[in-house]
């Protein structure tokens, strides 16, 4: 096995909570909490979880732009955290990440050019060198510079804004591409363009992605591998396939089972799942899943179940599918 | 939500105490001997004595200033240089005097500020708003006090309708009324001005909300869209409305010069005229505090209205 | 790829677009009525720069004899004060110092409020609170009334109302700047511009400046007119410039008296008051809607 080009290792942020009469920290939003994954060069991991799971919070950890309070960030073999500021700008080069929201993401005072120019003037690349590559990479993405590299953010629409983004986020030659709801934001028919833009990007350039959506499809249709979050946990990790044919975790098998679908024997009568996403700041004891979990037993309640191995390269976080030890007599 | 009052309380103290620090700088800021300030002319010497104890000037700074505050809160604002009144009580006065005439101009301003706005923006872009517009704007850049003089030329001088100066000192009900009429309508231009035009912007962000525009659409122009526009834009125009009653009542010095009023204008212009220093101070101080408090009010009125704007 | 380009382009432009701050030139001189305030302004203030040339009398000579003239007389056409001396040479030179007077608190807040709030928005914490709760001090008076304490204390003349003047707006636009800058920090293309590498003074320069600047500006210019009020009024008290000078508060306010005998020379310096704090007050307000992001 080569080195994963990115290791995630007990990654953990919780944010306090001020409130009260004096400036005190009441209670603390545990955002990401033990988060451990692995991505091997090449591949595309999609990480996919509800809004309020930590999803974009992860995002940001990995890039560093949110210092976390514990845990390891290894890139290529290297320690992120432990990076210096020169070494951390070196390093930005290639990490990137690409935002979610096409509209707050883009400077409206800087023509599109400059913003994707702006990555290389950062990193000491001469004026005209760096107008030059914005201006390739725009065409790249589908944007004709010379229609509309002068353009401004407001001019364009959500998906030439995204196209932007991801422009931006490439222009530096990245190796990873961290990519938080890329297309979100976006209508269902320019969603399909974008990802097989990104596809394409991919293929070209040798990249890796970690995408992240609430969008199964999306993640269905992009992922090689599949981490599932559930309130700042990893519950359920696997391919993209073993996955969506055999969700093992009951937060998995209900969020497959509850995608819209089409086909009409796909159809549900009654919601697989009931209640709404509990608070991060009071999350359950134990497995966070089992106030809503047909399963729950006892057990959950006490202790987090950890990462379980359920078959090649598939781990579930689930009691469920604990071999007992020693129930030997 | 009375966490957040008691947070807001506990954060005026601090304000409070700044502006009490102000004020008492004024006193060595000013030049000449700090003791000259507070001292009446010809003082006899025991009465030299007498003040130099009660200041503590002999002590360190800190020591002076926490001296005077103690004082202060239990209402002693020293003694008046002119008249060697104590000035808490000048003070009184003249502030019930000028909470009189902010309270009549603010209802001048917020009664046709809000009027004006509100028809601003539900006829907008045609004759009544730029109508209305354009009295907001010639209200916003009117220096009040000129216009004082001018209402003084038109009614007072060349009409003869209504007096120049002063509160009537023999107070007839109607003799009064006619006293206040000028000194109000000059102090409300500027608030009247500003108000047309918050009220007017906020009407105008709640008409374009698309809820709105869908019931404008079917014909709705009721008093229902109304009530609606009044009740979302509320919020901000409070805050304008406790901002411009404020500026009314600190910034009637200008008006109470031109008309003469007997408010705390009036005195603290004196008070520059004669260097009166603890006169200057127990104004300043006194109408710090209103307006500080007169803020707190606002901000808590507006978050029992809608709690989503309790800000940290 | 040629397919899913072309239904990505949009459609073709005949000519270039503009740069932002064309596009706000070009929207002001669309403006009739920010034209009109523009050119009285421009009028107003050239005038009190050529007042040494403009003005046919010295604004200190006069002679009791002449006092209070009528305006259309012989000789002044805009009438005498109450000694004796020409008004119209008075206007324009009051011009001059009322100018000086409400400009210049207006940009040296503008310049000191934009460094503090800039600064107290980004870097927020502790530098945040300090900065913040200080001005939270000052902000509690109203304008009016900080401006005559601080000028009461300091006494009458030019530069000490300049000062009291000022410390009146640094507030105000640091509070604005503040509230900018926290807002364009929380947008993503400054996360997106640190995800680059970007350090903090690049940050600032090419991302946040160009998108603060333009509300403290806004906010600045409507702070003109006031200022202008603010500084004639202190004169009007007797806190600002000093007799003999010229200046249009002060001049209103000995002319105060002689309204019973000649009504219409008192009202000449408030008028040239107003107008000026009108033209600003339409400028700004056309500067504003000229520079909202539309689209």
């Amino acid at each position: 096995m080569s080195t994963p080009l990115l290791e995630v290792l007990g990654l953990r942020k919780h944010f306090p909570l001020r409130g009260g009469v004096l400036p005190r920290t009441r209670a603390w939003v545990r955002a990401v909490d033990g988060v451990s994954f692995d991505v091997a060069p090449g591949e595309t991991l999609g990480i996919v979880g509800e809004s309020g799971c930590g999803k974009s919070t992860l995002a940001r950890l990995i890039l560093r732009l949110i210092e976390p309070d514990a845990g390891v960030v290894r890139f290529d073999g290297e320690d992120v955290r432990a990076a210096s500021p020169s070494r951390m700008k070196r390093l930005r080069r290639d990490m990137q990440l690409v935002f979610q929201d096409p509209y707050a993401s883009l400077n409206p005072r800087l023509t599109i050019e400059a913003t994707v120019a702006f990555s290389l003037l950062v990193h000491g690349t001469p004026r005209a060198e760096a107008a030059e590559r914005a201006r390739a990479l725009l065409g790249r993405v589908g944007l004709d510079p010379r229609l509309h590299g002068q353009r401004y953010a407001h001019e364009l629409s959500g998906g030439q804004r995204q196209r932007v983004n991801i422009a931006r986020a490439l222009v530096l030659d990245p190796r990873l591409l961290v990519l938080d709801e890329p297309v979100s934001a976006l209508d269902k028919s320019v969603q399909a363009q974008v990802l097989n833009l990104l596809q394409d990007l991919k293929a070209e350039r040798a990249l890796t992605y970690v995408l992240i959506s609430h969008d199964l499809n999306v993640i269905e249709y992009v992922s090689d591998r599949v981490l599932v979050m559930y309130l700042g946990e990893v519950v359920e990790t696997g391919t993209a396939e073993a996955l969506s044919q055999s969700p093992k975790h009951p937060y998995t098998q209900a969020l497959f089972a509850s995608a819209p679908s089409m086909d009409p024997d796909r159809r549900m009568d009654r919601l697989p799942i009931s209640g709404d996403p509990p608070n991060p700041i009071d999350p359950p004891s134990g497995c966070r899943f089992r106030t809503r979990c047909p399963f729950a037993m006892p057990r959950c309640a006490e202790v987090t179940p950890p990462l379980m191995p359920v078959g090649t390269a598939h781990a579930v976080a689930c009691y469920l599918y604990e071999v007992e030890p020693a129930r030997l007599a | 939500m009375w966490v957040y009052v008691g947070r807001r309380l506990l954060l005026a103290i601090p304000t409070l105490l700044g502006a009490s620090i102000i004020v008492f700088a004024m006193v060595h800021l000013a030049p000449g001997d700090p003791i000259a300030a507070v001292m009446p002319a010809e003082a006899s010497k025991a009465e030299i004595e007498a003040i130099k104890r009660t200041y503590g000037f002999d002590k360190p700074l800190p020591v002076q200033y926490l001296i005077w505050l103690g004082r202060v809160v239990q209402g002693d604002l020293g003694k008046s240089l002119a008249t060697r009144r104590p000035v808490i009580l000048d003070v009184r006065d003249a502030l019930a005097n000028s909470l009189v005439l902010a309270l009549s101009s603010s209802v001048l301003a917020f009664g046709l500020g809000i009027a004006l706005g509100l028809l601003a923006a539900f006829r907008q872009g045609r004759v009544l708003d730029k109508l209305s517009s354009a009295i907001a704007v010639v209200g916003v850049s009117v220096p009040h006090y000129w216009a004082g003089i001018i209402l003084i030329i038109v009614f007072s001088v060349q009409l003869n309708w209504l007096p120049a100066m002063g509160a009537a000192n023999d107070p007839g009900i109607w003799e009064y009324l006619r006293h206040i009429v000028l000194p109000t309508v000059a102090l409300a231009l500027i608030p009247l001005g500003v108000i047309t035009r918050v009220v007017r912007s906020a009407a105008l962000d709640v008409l374009s909300q698309e809820f709105v525009l869908a019931l404008r659409a079917k014909g709705l122009v009721s008093r229902r869209v109304f009530k609606h526009v009044f009740k979302n834009s509320f919020p901000q125009i409070l805050t304008v409305l406790g901002l411009q009653f404020g500026f009314q009542l600190g910034g009637s010095v200008l008006v109470e010069a031109v008309f003469s009023w007997p408010g705390t204008g009036y005195l603290l212009n004196l008070a520059i005229f004669q260097r009166d220093i603890p006169v200057l101070q127990g104004v300043i101080l006194v109408l710090a505090t209103f307006f500080v408090l007169l803020n707190l009010a606002v901000d808590l009125v507006q978050t029992m209205i809608d709690p989503r704007i309790a800000r940290h | 790829m040629a397919v899913a380009t072309a239904l990505v382009e949009a459609p073709v432009l005949a000519t270039a677009p503009m740069s932002y701050w064309r596009t706000v030139a070009w929207r002001l001189g669309r403006d009739r009525t920010t034209l009109v305030a523009g050119s009285v302004l421009t009028l107003i203030v050239l005038s009190a720069v050529l007042a040494p040339w403009l003005a046919p009398y010295h604004p200190s000579a006069g002679s009791i004899r002449l006092r209070l003239a009528p305006v259309g007389g012989p000789g002044h056409i805009l009438g005498t004060d109450e000694q004796g001396r020409d008004m119209l040479s008075r206007l324009l030179w009051g011009g001059r110092m009322t100018l000086v007077a409400g400009l210049t608190p207006v940009l040296v807040a503008f310049v000191l409020g934009s460094g503090l709030g800039v600064l107290a928005g980004y870097v927020g914490g502790v530098t945040n609170t300090l900065i913040m709760r200080t001005m939270d001090i000052f902000y509690a008076f109203p304008a009016v009334l900080l401006a005559i304490a601080i000028s009461g204390a300091l006494g009458p003349g030019l530069a000490n109302t300049l000062i009291s003047l000022s410390i009146v707006f640094v507030p105000r636009v640091v509070r604005v700047a503040e509230s900018a800058t926290v807002q364009v920090t929380g947008l993503e293309y400054i996360a997106a511009a640190r995800a680059s590498g970007a350090g903090v003074r690049a940050i600032i320069r090419h991302h946040l400046l160009a998108n603060v600047l333009g509300p403290i500006l806004v906010f600045s210019s409507t702070q003109v007119s006031l200022s202008i009020i603010l500084a004639a009024g202190l004169s009007f008290l007797g806190l600002g410039v000093t007799p003999p000078a010229a200046e249009w508060g002060l001049m209103l306010n000995t002319l105060r008296q002689s309204i019973y005998v000649n009504a219409l020379v008192p009202a000449l310096p408030g008028l040239a008051i107003f107008v000026t704090s009108m033209a600003f007050n339409l400028l700004s307000d056309g500067l504003r809607d000229a520079m909202e992001i539309r689209g």
